[in-house]
Protein backbone atom coordinates (compact mmCIF):
# COMPACT_ATOMS: atom_id res chain seq x y z
CA UNK A 1 0.00 0.00 0.00
CA UNK A 2 2.82 2.21 0.55
CA UNK A 3 4.25 1.82 -2.93
CA UNK A 4 0.78 2.72 -3.98
CA UNK A 5 0.62 5.79 -3.07
CA UNK A 6 4.18 7.11 -3.87
CA UNK A 7 3.22 5.62 -7.51
CA UNK A 8 -0.45 7.73 -7.38
CA UNK A 9 1.67 10.82 -6.59
CA UNK A 10 4.40 9.77 -9.06
CA UNK A 11 1.98 8.43 -11.84
CA UNK A 12 -0.74 10.78 -13.13
CA UNK A 13 -2.96 7.70 -14.60
CA UNK A 14 -3.15 6.68 -11.21
CA UNK A 15 -5.34 8.95 -9.55
CA UNK A 16 -7.73 8.48 -12.65
CA UNK A 17 -8.99 5.07 -11.94
CA UNK A 18 -8.64 5.66 -8.18
CA UNK A 19 -10.93 3.02 -6.62
CA UNK A 20 -13.15 3.20 -3.47
CA UNK A 21 -12.85 -0.90 -2.43
CA UNK A 22 -9.18 -1.07 -1.74
CA UNK A 23 -8.39 -2.23 1.90
CA UNK A 24 -5.46 -0.40 3.48
CA UNK A 25 -3.37 -3.13 4.57
CA UNK A 26 -0.06 -2.95 5.99
CA UNK A 27 2.72 -1.81 4.19
CA UNK A 28 5.98 -4.24 3.50
CA UNK A 29 8.36 -1.19 3.37
CA UNK A 30 7.25 2.43 5.83
CA UNK A 31 7.55 4.74 3.07
CA UNK A 32 8.65 8.47 4.60
CA UNK A 33 5.28 10.48 3.63
CA UNK A 34 2.78 8.37 4.92
CA UNK A 35 1.81 6.61 8.26
CA UNK A 36 2.17 3.44 9.81
CA UNK A 37 -0.53 1.18 9.01
CA UNK A 38 -1.75 1.01 12.93
CA UNK A 39 -1.75 4.67 13.41
CA UNK A 40 -4.10 4.94 9.86
CA UNK A 41 -6.42 2.08 11.02
CA UNK A 42 -6.99 4.03 14.27
CA UNK A 43 -7.46 7.46 12.35
CA UNK A 44 -10.16 6.03 10.04
CA UNK A 45 -11.63 4.25 12.97
CA UNK A 46 -12.01 7.43 14.78
CA UNK A 47 -13.10 9.50 11.94
CA UNK A 48 -15.84 7.45 10.86
CA UNK A 49 -17.29 6.21 14.44
CA UNK A 50 -17.40 10.15 15.36
CA UNK A 51 -19.85 10.82 11.63
CA UNK A 52 -21.95 7.53 13.12
CA UNK A 53 -22.38 8.96 16.34
CA UNK A 54 -22.89 12.74 15.50
CA UNK A 55 -24.18 11.48 11.79
CA UNK A 56 -25.68 8.56 10.91
CA UNK A 57 -27.55 7.57 14.43
CA UNK A 58 -29.42 10.77 14.31
CA UNK A 59 -30.34 10.43 10.92
CA UNK A 60 -31.67 6.86 11.40
CA UNK A 61 -33.55 7.81 14.89
CA UNK A 62 -35.73 10.30 12.46
CA UNK A 63 -36.85 6.86 10.13
CA UNK A 64 -37.63 5.23 13.21
CA UNK A 65 -39.01 7.14 15.66
CA UNK A 66 -41.61 8.04 12.82
CA UNK A 67 -42.42 4.69 11.80
CA UNK A 68 -41.92 3.08 15.28
CA UNK A 69 -46.47 3.06 15.40
CA UNK A 70 -46.29 1.35 12.17
CA UNK A 71 -46.42 2.67 8.75
CA UNK A 72 -50.04 2.89 8.74
CA UNK A 73 -49.64 5.54 11.65
CA UNK A 74 -46.91 7.00 9.49
CA UNK A 75 -49.12 7.78 6.56
CA UNK A 76 -52.44 8.74 8.60
CA UNK A 77 -50.01 11.28 10.12
CA UNK A 78 -48.81 12.72 6.96
CA UNK A 79 -51.98 13.15 5.44
CA UNK A 80 -53.64 15.18 8.26
CA UNK A 81 -54.54 18.42 6.43
CA UNK A 82 -52.88 20.55 8.70
CA UNK A 83 -49.60 18.70 7.68
CA UNK A 84 -50.43 18.79 3.94
CA UNK A 85 -51.16 22.80 4.28
CA UNK A 86 -47.18 22.76 6.03
CA UNK A 87 -46.01 20.88 2.96
CA UNK A 88 -47.87 23.12 0.36
CA UNK A 89 -46.54 26.56 2.15
CA UNK A 90 -43.03 25.21 2.38
CA UNK A 91 -43.08 24.34 -1.77
CA UNK A 92 -44.41 27.49 -2.67
CA UNK A 93 -41.94 29.46 -0.04
CA UNK A 94 -39.17 27.65 -1.96
CA UNK A 95 -40.88 28.41 -5.43
CA UNK A 96 -40.26 32.44 -4.55
CA UNK A 97 -37.24 32.52 -2.67
CA UNK A 98 -35.23 29.87 -4.84
CA UNK A 99 -35.85 31.50 -8.09
CA UNK A 100 -35.60 35.01 -6.94
CA UNK A 101 -32.80 34.89 -5.21
CA UNK A 102 -31.17 32.99 -8.82
CA UNK A 103 -31.79 35.92 -10.85
CA UNK A 104 -30.08 38.40 -8.39
CA UNK A 105 -27.26 35.57 -7.67
CA UNK A 106 -26.82 36.15 -11.52
CA UNK A 107 -26.62 39.60 -11.96
CA UNK A 108 -24.65 40.03 -9.25
CA UNK A 109 -22.08 37.27 -10.73
CA UNK A 110 -22.49 39.02 -13.62
CA UNK A 111 -21.33 42.98 -12.94
CA UNK A 112 -18.80 41.75 -10.01
CA UNK A 113 -16.97 39.21 -12.40
CA UNK A 114 -17.00 40.70 -15.84
CA UNK A 115 -16.56 44.47 -14.82
CA UNK A 116 -13.84 46.32 -13.22
CA UNK A 117 -14.87 48.77 -10.32
CA UNK A 118 -13.88 50.04 -7.26
CA UNK A 119 -15.50 48.66 -3.93
CA UNK A 120 -15.88 45.47 -5.75
CA UNK A 121 -14.43 43.68 -2.49
CA UNK A 122 -17.36 45.60 -0.05
CA UNK A 123 -20.14 44.46 -2.42
CA UNK A 124 -19.22 40.76 -2.71
CA UNK A 125 -18.46 41.10 1.81
CA UNK A 126 -22.25 43.07 1.63
CA UNK A 127 -23.47 40.06 -0.03
CA UNK A 128 -22.15 37.81 2.35
CA UNK A 129 -24.06 39.52 5.12
CA UNK A 130 -27.07 36.99 5.57
CA UNK A 131 -24.52 34.04 6.42
CA UNK A 132 -23.16 36.15 8.94
CA UNK A 133 -26.33 36.69 11.12
CA UNK A 134 -28.10 34.38 13.35
CA UNK A 135 -31.46 32.91 12.15
CA UNK A 136 -33.23 34.77 14.72
CA UNK A 137 -32.11 38.06 14.28
CA UNK A 138 -32.21 37.80 10.24
CA UNK A 139 -36.17 36.82 11.46
CA UNK A 140 -35.98 39.97 14.11
CA UNK A 141 -35.30 43.05 11.37
CA UNK A 142 -38.23 41.82 9.44
CA UNK A 143 -40.36 42.53 12.40
CA UNK A 144 -38.86 45.63 12.78
CA UNK A 145 -39.67 47.04 9.64
CA UNK A 146 -42.90 45.39 9.21
CA UNK A 147 -44.38 44.36 12.60
CA UNK A 148 -47.41 46.58 13.82
CA UNK A 149 -44.59 48.06 15.98
CA UNK A 150 -42.70 49.83 13.22
CA UNK A 151 -42.59 52.97 12.01
CA UNK A 152 -44.63 51.51 8.70
CA UNK A 153 -46.91 49.22 10.47
CA UNK A 154 -49.60 51.50 10.70
CA UNK A 155 -49.46 52.66 7.29
CA UNK A 156 -49.44 48.74 6.00
CA UNK A 157 -52.38 47.89 8.73
CA UNK A 158 -54.55 50.87 7.37
CA UNK A 159 -54.17 49.17 3.97
CA UNK A 160 -55.17 46.05 4.49
CA UNK A 161 -51.29 44.84 4.22
CA UNK A 162 -50.02 42.18 6.31
CA UNK A 163 -46.69 41.04 6.43
CA UNK A 164 -45.64 39.67 9.66
CA UNK A 165 -47.39 36.84 10.91
CA UNK A 166 -48.24 35.99 7.37
CA UNK A 167 -46.92 34.84 3.91
CA UNK A 168 -44.97 37.47 3.30
CA UNK A 169 -42.87 37.72 5.98
CA UNK A 170 -42.18 33.95 5.64
CA UNK A 171 -40.75 34.12 2.33
CA UNK A 172 -39.05 37.69 3.28
CA UNK A 173 -36.96 35.80 6.24
CA UNK A 174 -36.52 32.56 3.34
CA UNK A 175 -35.07 35.16 1.04
CA UNK A 176 -32.94 36.73 3.12
CA UNK A 177 -31.28 33.42 4.76
CA UNK A 178 -30.84 32.26 1.16
CA UNK A 179 -29.68 35.41 -0.02
CA UNK A 180 -25.82 34.34 -0.63
CA UNK A 181 -26.20 30.57 -2.44
CA UNK A 182 -26.28 31.51 -5.55
CA UNK A 183 -24.28 34.13 -5.82
CA UNK A 184 -21.34 33.02 -4.08
CA UNK A 185 -21.29 30.17 -6.03
CA UNK A 186 -21.23 31.91 -9.31
CA UNK A 187 -19.13 34.90 -8.50
CA UNK A 188 -15.53 33.19 -7.72
CA UNK A 189 -16.29 31.12 -10.88
CA UNK A 190 -17.04 33.28 -13.41
CA UNK A 191 -14.15 35.72 -11.85
CA UNK A 192 -11.64 32.61 -13.21
CA UNK A 193 -13.30 32.15 -16.54
CA UNK A 194 -12.36 35.59 -17.40
CA UNK A 195 -14.00 37.69 -20.48
CA UNK A 196 -12.11 36.69 -23.58
CA UNK A 197 -15.22 34.33 -24.36
CA UNK A 198 -17.85 36.83 -24.20
CA UNK A 199 -15.29 39.21 -25.87
CA UNK A 200 -14.92 36.90 -28.82
CA UNK A 201 -18.88 36.27 -28.86
CA UNK A 202 -19.58 40.05 -28.97
CA UNK A 203 -16.51 41.11 -31.66
CA UNK A 204 -18.63 38.32 -33.64
CA UNK A 205 -21.55 40.13 -33.50
CA UNK A 206 -23.48 38.20 -31.10
CA UNK A 207 -26.17 40.63 -28.79
CA UNK A 208 -25.54 40.61 -24.92
CA UNK A 209 -28.50 38.44 -24.04
CA UNK A 210 -27.33 35.48 -26.81
CA UNK A 211 -23.91 35.69 -25.24
CA UNK A 212 -24.98 35.25 -22.01
CA UNK A 213 -27.65 32.27 -22.94
CA UNK A 214 -25.00 30.55 -25.28
CA UNK A 215 -21.38 31.34 -23.82
CA UNK A 216 -22.05 32.33 -19.87
CA UNK A 217 -25.20 30.23 -19.17
CA UNK A 218 -23.50 26.97 -20.39
CA UNK A 219 -20.33 27.43 -18.75
CA UNK A 220 -21.99 27.93 -15.42
CA UNK A 221 -24.82 26.01 -15.56
CA UNK A 222 -22.88 23.06 -12.85
CA UNK A 223 -22.15 25.46 -10.26
CA UNK A 224 -25.88 27.64 -10.99
CA UNK A 225 -27.39 24.34 -9.87
CA UNK A 226 -25.04 23.86 -6.90
CA UNK A 227 -26.56 26.88 -5.74
CA UNK A 228 -29.77 26.08 -6.38
CA UNK A 229 -29.72 22.73 -4.40
CA UNK A 230 -28.31 24.37 -1.64
CA UNK A 231 -30.48 27.52 -1.40
CA UNK A 232 -33.56 24.71 -1.92
CA UNK A 233 -32.50 23.05 0.88
CA UNK A 234 -32.18 25.75 3.41
CA UNK A 235 -35.10 27.53 2.11
CA UNK A 236 -37.36 24.77 2.48
CA UNK A 237 -35.80 23.72 5.66
CA UNK A 238 -34.83 27.33 7.87
CA UNK A 239 -36.42 27.46 11.15
CA UNK A 240 -35.23 30.00 13.18
CA UNK A 241 -36.01 33.32 10.83
CA UNK A 242 -39.19 31.84 9.99
CA UNK A 243 -40.30 30.82 13.27
CA UNK A 244 -39.74 34.59 14.47
CA UNK A 245 -41.96 36.13 11.89
CA UNK A 246 -45.00 33.62 11.11
CA UNK A 247 -47.08 33.93 14.23
CA UNK A 248 -47.54 30.01 13.88
CA UNK A 249 -51.11 29.88 12.86
CA UNK A 250 -51.87 26.04 12.10
CA UNK A 251 -52.96 25.19 8.48
CA UNK A 252 -51.93 28.82 7.39
CA UNK A 253 -48.53 30.35 8.88
CA UNK A 254 -47.15 26.90 9.37
CA UNK A 255 -43.93 25.34 6.92
CA UNK A 256 -42.93 21.64 7.66
CA UNK A 257 -40.69 23.02 9.95
CA UNK A 258 -42.37 24.79 11.94
CA UNK A 259 -45.17 22.14 12.05
CA UNK A 260 -42.61 19.72 13.04
CA UNK A 261 -42.24 21.88 16.44
CA UNK A 262 -45.75 22.52 17.06
CA UNK A 263 -46.30 18.61 16.65
CA UNK A 264 -42.93 17.66 19.19
CA UNK A 265 -44.30 20.17 21.67
CA UNK A 266 -47.72 18.89 21.59
CA UNK A 267 -46.08 15.12 22.56
CA UNK A 268 -47.33 13.96 19.23
CA UNK A 269 -44.12 12.55 18.77
CA UNK A 270 -44.78 10.30 15.96
CA UNK A 271 -46.73 13.06 13.62
CA UNK A 272 -43.75 15.17 13.99
CA UNK A 273 -41.16 12.48 13.49
CA UNK A 274 -43.43 11.66 10.07
CA UNK A 275 -42.82 15.54 8.76
CA UNK A 276 -39.53 15.43 9.81
CA UNK A 277 -38.78 12.35 8.04
CA UNK A 278 -40.15 14.36 4.90
CA UNK A 279 -37.29 16.97 5.75
CA UNK A 280 -34.68 14.16 5.67
CA UNK A 281 -35.41 12.63 2.31
CA UNK A 282 -35.47 16.01 1.25
CA UNK A 283 -31.65 16.20 2.77
CA UNK A 284 -30.41 13.05 1.36
CA UNK A 285 -31.98 14.02 -2.29
CA UNK A 286 -29.98 17.10 -2.00
CA UNK A 287 -26.71 15.57 -0.66
CA UNK A 288 -26.84 13.17 -3.40
CA UNK A 289 -27.73 16.31 -6.33
CA UNK A 290 -24.95 17.86 -4.85
CA UNK A 291 -22.69 14.95 -4.87
CA UNK A 292 -23.79 14.27 -8.49
CA UNK A 293 -23.14 18.11 -9.25
CA UNK A 294 -19.51 18.26 -7.97
CA UNK A 295 -18.76 15.22 -9.68
CA UNK A 296 -19.97 16.95 -12.81
CA UNK A 297 -18.15 20.40 -12.25
CA UNK A 298 -14.57 17.68 -11.65
CA UNK A 299 -15.09 16.56 -14.65
CA UNK A 300 -15.99 20.20 -16.70
CA UNK A 301 -12.62 21.74 -14.91
CA UNK A 302 -10.69 18.53 -16.40
CA UNK A 303 -11.47 18.64 -19.89
CA UNK A 304 -10.74 22.46 -19.65
CA UNK A 305 -7.45 21.93 -18.03
CA UNK A 306 -6.65 18.32 -18.01
CA UNK A 307 -2.86 19.56 -16.99
CA UNK A 308 -4.47 20.98 -13.87
CA UNK A 309 -5.34 17.54 -11.97
CA UNK A 310 -2.33 15.77 -13.38
CA UNK B 1 -22.95 56.08 -7.55
CA UNK B 2 -20.26 57.99 -8.79
CA UNK B 3 -18.05 55.50 -7.11
CA UNK B 4 -19.31 52.63 -8.96
CA UNK B 5 -17.68 54.32 -12.78
CA UNK B 6 -16.65 51.06 -14.72
CA UNK B 7 -13.30 50.85 -16.56
CA UNK B 8 -14.02 50.32 -20.77
CA UNK B 9 -15.59 47.29 -21.53
CA UNK B 10 -16.98 45.57 -24.55
CA UNK B 11 -19.34 43.78 -22.32
CA UNK B 12 -22.94 45.08 -22.65
CA UNK B 13 -25.27 44.93 -18.84
CA UNK B 14 -23.24 46.17 -16.73
CA UNK B 15 -25.47 49.03 -15.28
CA UNK B 16 -28.83 46.68 -15.55
CA UNK B 17 -27.05 43.89 -13.48
CA UNK B 18 -25.24 46.74 -11.19
CA UNK B 19 -28.48 48.09 -10.17
CA UNK B 20 -30.66 45.05 -9.88
CA UNK B 21 -27.90 44.07 -7.66
CA UNK B 22 -27.79 47.48 -5.50
CA UNK B 23 -31.80 47.36 -5.16
CA UNK B 24 -32.06 44.28 -4.26
CA UNK B 25 -29.00 44.13 -1.84
CA UNK B 26 -30.50 47.04 -0.26
CA UNK B 27 -34.50 45.99 -0.32
CA UNK B 28 -33.55 42.60 1.18
CA UNK B 29 -30.14 43.04 3.55
CA UNK B 30 -29.15 46.98 3.81
CA UNK B 31 -32.18 48.65 4.70
CA UNK B 32 -33.67 45.75 7.11
CA UNK B 33 -30.46 45.93 8.87
CA UNK B 34 -30.37 49.35 9.39
CA UNK B 35 -33.84 49.15 10.78
CA UNK B 36 -32.14 47.22 14.49
CA UNK B 37 -29.91 49.79 14.56
CA UNK B 38 -31.92 52.86 14.21
CA UNK B 39 -34.23 51.04 16.74
CA UNK B 40 -31.54 50.57 18.93
CA UNK B 41 -30.75 54.15 18.55
CA UNK B 42 -33.56 54.68 19.92
CA UNK B 43 -33.07 53.24 23.01
CA UNK B 44 -31.56 55.28 25.77
CA UNK B 45 -28.13 53.95 26.99
CA UNK B 46 -29.70 53.42 30.35
CA UNK B 47 -32.81 50.90 29.07
CA UNK B 48 -29.88 49.54 26.45
CA UNK B 49 -27.25 48.59 29.33
CA UNK B 50 -30.60 47.50 31.58
CA UNK B 51 -31.52 44.98 29.02
CA UNK B 52 -28.09 43.80 27.99
CA UNK B 53 -26.20 43.31 31.87
CA UNK B 54 -29.81 41.84 33.15
CA UNK B 55 -28.50 38.91 35.03
CA UNK B 56 -30.81 36.25 33.57
CA UNK B 57 -29.19 37.64 29.83
CA UNK B 58 -25.58 37.62 31.20
CA UNK B 59 -26.23 34.30 32.25
CA UNK B 60 -27.36 33.02 28.32
CA UNK B 61 -24.18 35.04 27.06
CA UNK B 62 -21.61 32.95 29.34
CA UNK B 63 -24.12 30.04 28.53
CA UNK B 64 -24.02 30.31 24.27
CA UNK B 65 -20.30 31.49 24.03
CA UNK B 66 -19.10 28.94 26.16
CA UNK B 67 -20.90 25.95 24.87
CA UNK B 68 -20.09 27.60 21.57
CA UNK B 69 -16.64 27.37 22.16
CA UNK B 70 -16.45 23.79 23.70
CA UNK B 71 -18.49 22.66 20.32
CA UNK B 72 -16.21 24.43 17.79
CA UNK B 73 -12.75 23.32 19.77
CA UNK B 74 -14.42 19.64 19.21
CA UNK B 75 -14.97 20.22 15.57
CA UNK B 76 -11.47 21.33 15.04
CA UNK B 77 -9.94 18.32 16.90
CA UNK B 78 -12.47 15.74 15.21
CA UNK B 79 -12.50 17.71 11.61
CA UNK B 80 -9.01 17.68 11.36
CA UNK B 81 -8.94 13.85 11.93
CA UNK B 82 -11.96 13.13 9.35
CA UNK B 83 -10.70 16.20 6.67
CA UNK B 84 -7.25 13.93 6.87
CA UNK B 85 -8.61 10.11 5.91
CA UNK B 86 -10.48 11.94 3.79
CA UNK B 87 -7.88 13.38 1.67
CA UNK B 88 -4.46 10.93 2.56
CA UNK B 89 -6.37 7.42 3.04
CA UNK B 90 -8.80 5.15 1.28
CA UNK B 91 -11.17 3.00 2.75
CA UNK B 92 -14.31 1.47 1.47
CA UNK B 93 -17.46 3.48 1.98
CA UNK B 94 -15.14 6.74 1.76
CA UNK B 95 -17.40 8.20 -0.73
CA UNK B 96 -20.87 7.87 1.24
CA UNK B 97 -18.73 9.06 4.51
CA UNK B 98 -17.61 11.91 2.10
CA UNK B 99 -20.93 13.43 1.04
CA UNK B 100 -22.27 12.62 4.69
CA UNK B 101 -20.08 15.10 6.32
CA UNK B 102 -22.24 17.95 4.72
CA UNK B 103 -25.32 16.26 6.38
CA UNK B 104 -25.94 19.05 8.74
CA UNK B 105 -25.44 21.68 6.06
CA UNK B 106 -28.67 20.06 4.40
CA UNK B 107 -30.41 18.31 7.77
CA UNK B 108 -33.43 21.32 8.39
CA UNK B 109 -32.26 21.96 11.73
CA UNK B 110 -35.70 21.26 14.03
CA UNK B 111 -35.49 18.04 12.50
CA UNK B 112 -31.78 17.56 13.67
CA UNK B 113 -33.10 18.82 17.22
CA UNK B 114 -35.97 16.44 17.30
CA UNK B 115 -33.90 13.71 16.07
CA UNK B 116 -30.16 14.65 18.54
CA UNK B 117 -32.87 15.10 21.55
CA UNK B 118 -34.66 11.66 20.74
CA UNK B 119 -31.12 9.54 20.84
CA UNK B 120 -29.72 11.20 23.94
CA UNK B 121 -33.57 11.46 26.24
CA UNK B 122 -33.38 9.24 28.81
CA UNK B 123 -34.75 6.45 26.96
CA UNK B 124 -32.96 6.96 23.91
CA UNK B 125 -30.50 4.90 21.89
CA UNK B 126 -27.73 6.35 23.25
CA UNK B 127 -28.86 8.33 26.26
CA UNK B 128 -30.03 5.18 27.80
CA UNK B 129 -26.65 3.82 28.56
CA UNK B 130 -25.34 7.01 29.45
CA UNK B 131 -27.87 7.92 32.41
CA UNK B 132 -26.78 4.89 34.47
CA UNK B 133 -23.73 6.71 34.32
CA UNK B 134 -24.64 9.35 35.67
CA UNK B 135 -24.05 11.38 32.52
CA UNK B 136 -27.15 13.53 31.36
CA UNK B 137 -27.25 14.71 28.06
CA UNK B 138 -30.52 16.33 26.93
CA UNK B 139 -32.18 19.28 28.72
CA UNK B 140 -28.96 20.06 30.09
CA UNK B 141 -25.69 22.26 28.74
CA UNK B 142 -23.98 18.98 27.54
CA UNK B 143 -27.16 18.18 24.80
CA UNK B 144 -26.51 22.25 23.54
CA UNK B 145 -23.11 21.04 22.70
CA UNK B 146 -23.81 17.86 21.15
CA UNK B 147 -26.68 20.15 18.93
CA UNK B 148 -23.31 22.71 18.27
CA UNK B 149 -21.32 19.71 17.37
CA UNK B 150 -23.94 18.66 14.77
CA UNK B 151 -24.19 21.78 13.16
CA UNK B 152 -20.65 22.97 13.08
CA UNK B 153 -19.08 20.01 11.63
CA UNK B 154 -18.71 20.27 7.60
CA UNK B 155 -16.97 23.76 8.76
CA UNK B 156 -13.89 22.80 9.93
CA UNK B 157 -14.18 19.69 7.14
CA UNK B 158 -14.89 21.35 4.74
CA UNK B 159 -12.01 24.11 4.95
CA UNK B 160 -9.79 22.17 5.80
CA UNK B 161 -9.58 19.19 2.83
CA UNK B 162 -8.41 21.95 0.39
CA UNK B 163 -5.95 22.99 2.18
CA UNK B 164 -4.64 19.42 3.11
CA UNK B 165 -4.90 18.98 -0.76
CA UNK B 166 -2.84 21.53 -1.93
CA UNK B 167 -0.14 20.39 0.29
CA UNK B 168 3.35 19.50 -1.53
CA UNK B 169 4.34 16.49 -0.52
CA UNK B 170 8.14 17.52 -1.20
CA UNK B 171 8.01 19.21 2.13
CA UNK B 172 6.80 16.31 3.97
CA UNK B 173 9.91 14.27 2.28
CA UNK B 174 12.43 16.88 2.72
CA UNK B 175 11.54 16.85 6.33
CA UNK B 176 11.84 12.85 6.42
CA UNK B 177 15.00 13.35 4.60
CA UNK B 178 16.51 15.17 7.46
CA UNK B 179 15.28 13.09 9.62
CA UNK B 180 11.86 14.03 11.30
CA UNK B 181 10.18 11.95 12.88
CA UNK B 182 6.67 11.15 11.18
CA UNK B 183 5.18 12.92 14.17
CA UNK B 184 8.07 15.64 14.08
CA UNK B 185 6.76 16.07 10.08
CA UNK B 186 3.23 16.46 11.33
CA UNK B 187 4.00 18.88 14.07
CA UNK B 188 6.35 21.52 12.29
CA UNK B 189 5.98 21.14 8.16
CA UNK B 190 1.94 20.03 8.08
CA UNK B 191 0.40 21.78 10.60
CA UNK B 192 1.67 25.37 10.30
CA UNK B 193 1.03 25.26 6.77
CA UNK B 194 -2.86 24.02 7.60
CA UNK B 195 -3.23 25.65 10.61
CA UNK B 196 -4.95 29.21 8.89
CA UNK B 197 -7.43 26.93 7.41
CA UNK B 198 -8.09 25.22 10.23
CA UNK B 199 -8.36 28.83 12.75
CA UNK B 200 -10.60 29.56 9.66
CA UNK B 201 -13.29 26.51 10.09
CA UNK B 202 -13.18 26.78 13.95
CA UNK B 203 -14.09 30.87 13.72
CA UNK B 204 -16.84 29.39 11.44
CA UNK B 205 -18.03 26.83 13.34
CA UNK B 206 -17.88 28.93 16.70
CA UNK B 207 -20.12 31.53 15.08
CA UNK B 208 -22.52 29.47 13.39
CA UNK B 209 -23.09 27.53 16.81
CA UNK B 210 -23.15 30.90 18.66
CA UNK B 211 -26.01 32.00 16.37
CA UNK B 212 -27.46 28.24 16.57
CA UNK B 213 -31.55 28.36 17.06
CA UNK B 214 -33.47 25.34 15.50
CA UNK B 215 -31.16 22.66 16.90
CA UNK B 216 -30.81 23.39 20.26
CA UNK B 217 -33.94 24.49 21.87
CA UNK B 218 -35.45 21.18 21.60
CA UNK B 219 -32.34 19.34 23.33
CA UNK B 220 -31.20 21.93 25.63
CA UNK B 221 -34.94 21.85 28.16
CA UNK B 222 -34.71 25.98 27.95
CA UNK B 223 -34.12 26.18 31.69
CA UNK B 224 -33.67 30.62 32.86
CA UNK B 225 -30.43 30.97 33.91
CA UNK B 226 -29.00 27.00 33.46
CA UNK B 227 -29.68 26.42 29.52
CA UNK B 228 -31.29 29.10 27.83
CA UNK B 229 -29.24 30.25 24.93
CA UNK B 230 -29.39 34.26 23.86
CA UNK B 231 -31.06 33.39 20.55
CA UNK B 232 -33.75 31.87 22.71
CA UNK B 233 -34.24 34.76 24.89
CA UNK B 234 -34.80 37.27 21.79
CA UNK B 235 -37.84 35.26 20.73
CA UNK B 236 -39.12 34.61 24.43
CA UNK B 237 -38.96 38.93 24.68
CA UNK B 238 -40.80 39.33 21.36
CA UNK B 239 -43.59 36.85 22.25
CA UNK B 240 -43.93 39.54 25.35
CA UNK B 241 -44.01 41.97 23.39
CA UNK B 242 -40.87 43.38 24.19
CA UNK B 243 -39.70 44.15 21.08
CA UNK B 244 -37.29 47.11 22.66
CA UNK B 245 -35.71 44.53 24.62
CA UNK B 246 -35.10 41.66 21.75
CA UNK B 247 -33.92 44.49 19.18
CA UNK B 248 -30.77 45.07 22.42
CA UNK B 249 -29.94 41.63 22.72
CA UNK B 250 -30.15 40.92 18.53
CA UNK B 251 -27.37 44.01 18.67
CA UNK B 252 -25.23 42.20 20.80
CA UNK B 253 -25.29 39.28 18.69
CA UNK B 254 -24.96 41.01 15.77
CA UNK B 255 -21.88 42.43 17.05
CA UNK B 256 -20.41 39.10 17.55
CA UNK B 257 -20.92 37.87 14.32
CA UNK B 258 -19.68 40.51 12.74
CA UNK B 259 -16.36 40.61 14.56
CA UNK B 260 -15.98 37.00 14.14
CA UNK B 261 -16.51 37.37 10.55
CA UNK B 262 -14.25 40.42 10.51
CA UNK B 263 -11.46 38.03 12.34
CA UNK B 264 -11.72 35.37 9.74
CA UNK B 265 -11.19 38.17 6.70
CA UNK B 266 -8.34 38.99 8.41
CA UNK B 267 -7.25 35.81 8.37
CA UNK B 268 -8.13 34.79 5.18
CA UNK B 269 -5.70 37.74 4.47
CA UNK B 270 -2.74 36.93 6.41
CA UNK B 271 -3.22 33.05 4.92
CA UNK B 272 -3.47 34.54 0.81
CA UNK B 273 0.06 36.82 1.87
CA UNK B 274 1.37 33.78 3.75
CA UNK B 275 1.36 31.96 0.19
CA UNK B 276 2.18 34.56 -1.80
CA UNK B 277 5.45 35.47 0.16
CA UNK B 278 6.48 32.29 1.78
CA UNK B 279 5.93 29.26 -0.56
Amino acid sequence: MSTATALSVANPTEVYTETETEVVTPPVVQSATSEPWWVRWILIAVSVSFLLFFLFIPLAAVFAEALRKGLGTYVSSLRDPNAWSAIQLTVITALIAVPTNLVFGLAAAWSIAKFEFPGKSLLITLIDIPFAISPVVSGLIYVLMFGAQSSLGPWLSSHGIQIIFAVPGIVLATIFVTFPFVARELIPLMQEQGTEEEQAAISLGASGWQTFWRVTLPNVKWALLYGVILSNARAMGEFGAVSVVSGHIRGKTNTMPLHVEILYNEYNFVAAFAVASLLALLALVTLALKSLVEWQMHRQSLETSPSEEA
Amino acid sequence: MALLRRRHSVLPGFGLTMGYTLLYLSLIVLIPLTALFVKTAGLTAGEFWATVSNPRVVASYKLTFGTSLIAATINAVFGLIVAWTLVRYRFPGKRLVDAMVDLPFALPTAVSGIALTAIYAGNGWIGQYLEPLGIKVAFTSLGIIVAMTFIGLPFVVRTLEPALQDLEREHEEAAAILGASRWQTFLFVILPAILPALLTGFALAFARALGEYGSVVFISGNMPMRTEITSLLIISKLEQYDTAGATALATVMLLASFSILFAINALQWWLGRRYQGGL
